[in-house]
């Protein structure tokens, strides 16, 4: 039997991973990356909390079903941010999107 | 004995039970048994599915076929998976070696995976999910992976373009695959492969729902990406696309993938709407089934080689606004229709259910054709009024300015 | 150790280096071929917790839609084959830095809390997450209003990732 500490643990690196990549990476793609990974971490965590505190009810579920869905909104948008900045400006890279108007 | 191979299963379980195994290893090595079995039959189809290939598109188009290697040319498979195996394994220079070789592998993997929910009769079946339906169009979306892999991995520009077409058609015929599976799913009121035949008692959902029936044939062919929706590898165009650089055994892993993919969506089609492993004596003689299943499914894969044979390829902007200008909201309707009328006539005689949901189809039908028939008559009018034919252009008005 | 406690470390291993391959290596379009490796063990664990319908939702949802538009966009937005440089800025050690102190902070928060090592309870025979869940989605009393709410904001991403990435010319 698997104890709830390696779930959170586990999520709680992942999460770890996710963050560094958003902090640390240039390219904006790649930031999407660890956004992705952070919410998974998330929906880990809601599942494993609904899975050992609650199996009774389905809430743990229910909100990592809205967490799928508003991940594939944010990636939806956040591409079609990337793909028209890149037809503007020719880069994607973070810190040379600068200028607040252009 | 109508049922072998539950027999030979219970015998083995016993004969490993009696080794002295306990029964934690028995259900692991059982299932590991069922997994070879399953994919070595599978494969065996797989290699028959050539000669049936090549034997069909040769009578369709006025030939004999293969006919020199055995009795009717049976051999012939065997023949080209030799010549398949001793030809030269290139990878092209600048490819990426992991990512390359991939590929091959997933197109036939997760073909094969689709077989653990298919039921090839009422006990002989993998495994019943509850999420029969979704793990199926799961496995399209890794399989579409794949290509993308093999697209992007070759460093061919004719590969990235079929890499490209597939995304764009691949994703979007995912849209009204998905809608038309969900109204068996909503008549069974289960999402299990199995449970769904199991539903089909009076009738198949054929007759219940064939709209849906159809829309699921139809962006099943372009899920396959076979003709008349092979633009992924349109050979005249972009000479093969995804698998240009490809060679040996490693095409003939898509290859193989490719045909055996259309026979297994054949099944999972004949399966939701056709009634599966259902005919009579079925339930008392489940290895019948198994006979029912491939009957329909082998009709359904014939169907769709019949399509692929006599239809030219559709161009991408048409594949796109067929899909979702007219596919994805007509699955739309079907499945609201079908929901509000499944509420309904829920306490109707089954009789009256099944002619009202029929009746309900029909209507949507000719609704269909009327409005396809008015565009058609708009679209004719337009096509028939003369256009400005090259007329003088002012020169102090340049437009040049789109 | 029992078999399942095996295949839940080699799954967090599996997922935690492809995660960290993915937001490390230079090339993008592996970085998005590791994520869908990481994204296919979170799926592995939604199993574990005897959520099906999940682990399933999460291959269509991520692998099928959200990891191919990335690689879609990775493809669209530059000559990966060409740019060799790094991928990470200036201030990456001192990311790490902050990675490594979350993590920390996280672990270190959890372990204190009373329940941090509680064991699954049983799961009913007669539950049926599905059905449930289905049915909490689309009941007055449950989830109903999350549920539509997230459907209108899929609308709006729709449309709006349309007009956002319009080419007018």
């Amino acid at each position: 039997m698997i104890p709830l500490s390696w779930y959170l643990v586990f999520s709680a690196a992942l999460f770890a991973i996710g963050l560094f990549g958003v902090l640390a990476r240039k390219n904006a793609v790649a930031i999407l990356i660890g956004i992705e990974l952070m919410l998974n971490s998330v929906n880990i965590n809601l599942v494993a909390f609904w899975r050992y505190i609650a199996p009774d009810g389905i809430s743990g579920q229910a909100f990592a079903v809205i967490v799928f869905a508003v991940a594939a909104a944010e990636v939806a948008v956040g591409l079609a941010l990337i793909i028209s900045i890149y037809r503007r400006r020719g880069t994607i890279a973070a810190e040379e999107i600068d200028m607040l108007k252009f | 004995m109508g049922d072998p191979v539950t027999f030979i299963a219970q015998w083995l379980e016993n004969l490993l039970l009696g080794w002295g195994l306990s029964p934690q290893w028995v259900t692991i090595l059982m299932t590991i048994i069922g997994v070879a079995a399953i994919a070595i039959f599978v494969l065996l189809v797989d290699i028959l599915l050539v000669w049936v290939e090549r034997k069909v598109v040769a009578r369709f188009q006025d030939r004999l076929g293969p006919n020199r290697l055995g009795p009717f040319g049976l051999i012939q498979p065997i023949a080209d998976v030799i010549k398949l195996l001793i030809k030269e394994d290139i990878t092209p220079i600048g490819a990426d070696r992991i990512v390359y070789n991939l590929p091959p592998i997933i197109a036939l993997a997760t073909v094969l995976m689709l077989w653990a929910v298919i039921p090839l009769a009422p006990t002989i079946v993998g495994t019943d999910l509850d999420v029969g339906v979704l793990y199926v169009v799961a496995l399209g979306a890794l399989g579409t992976l794949g290509i993308i892999m093999a697209g992007w991995a070759s460093n061919n520009k004719y590969a990235l373009i079929g890499a490209f077409r597939t995304v764009a058609q691949m994703v979007s015929y995912e849209v009204p695959m998905v809608i038309a599976v969900m109204v068996p799913v909503l008549l069974a009121g289960t999402m299990g492969i199995n449970s769904i035949v199991f539903a089909q008692s009076p009738v198949w959902y054929v007759v219940v729902a064939p709209v849906a029936a159809l829309i699921l044939f139809i962006s099943a062919i372009a899920e396959l990406g076979r003709a008349p929706f092979d633009l992924a590898e349109a050979e005249s165009e972009i000479v093969a696309g995804f698998h240009i650089e490809y060679t040996g055994m490693k095409f003939g892993m898509f290859y193989a993938g490719e045909l055996l993919h259309a026979l297994t969506i054949s099944g999972l089609v004949a399966s939701l709407f056709l009634g599966g492993w259902r005919g009579p004596g079925a339930e008392a003689y489940p290895i019948l089934g198994v006979v029912y299943f491939f009957m329909k499914a082998f009709f359904l894969y014939w169907a769709i080689m019949w399509i692929k044979y006599s239809l030219p390829r559709i161009r991408i902007d048409h594949m796109l606004n067929f899909n979702w200008k007219f596919l994805t909201p007509l699955a739309l309707i079907v499945l609201i229709v079908t929901a509000i009328l499944d509420k309904l006539f829920a306490g109707f005689p089954e009789w009256l259910y099944v002619v009202g949901m029929l009746l309900a189809n029909l209507v949507i039908i000719w609704l269909t054709v009327q409005i396809l028939r008015n565009r058609a008559k708009v679209e004719r009018k337009r096509v028939a009024e003369p256009g400005p034919i090259a007329a003088p252009q002012n020169p102090s008005v340049s437009s040049t300015s789109s | 150790m029992s078999g399942l406690q095996i295949i839940f470390i080699l799954v967090a291993a599996l997922t935690l280096g492809a995660g960290l391959l993915a937001v490390t290596v230079r090339n993008l379009v592996h970085a998005a071929l590791w994520l869908i490796l990481a994204l296919f063990g979170v799926a592995i664990f939604f199993v574990l917790l005897n959520a099906g319908f999940l682990a399933v939702a999460q291959v269509v949802v991520y692998i099928g839609a959200i990891a191919i538009l990335m690689i879609f966009a990775i493809m669209l937005t530059q000559q990966v084959a060409s740019y060799k440089g790094t991928q990470l800025n200036a201030n990456w050690i001192w990311s790490a830095f902050i990675a490594v102190v979350v993590f920390a902070g996280l672990a270190w928060i959890l372990s204190s809390w009373s329940g941090f090592s509680t064991l699954p309870p049983e799961m009913s025979a007669r539950a049926d997450p599905l059905r449930q869940l289905g049915s909490a989605l689309v009941s007055p009393t449950a989830y109903v209003i999350p549920f539509e709410v997230a459907s209108v904001l899929l609308l709006a991403a729709l449309i709006g990732a349309i007009i956002i990435a319009w080419d007018r010319k």
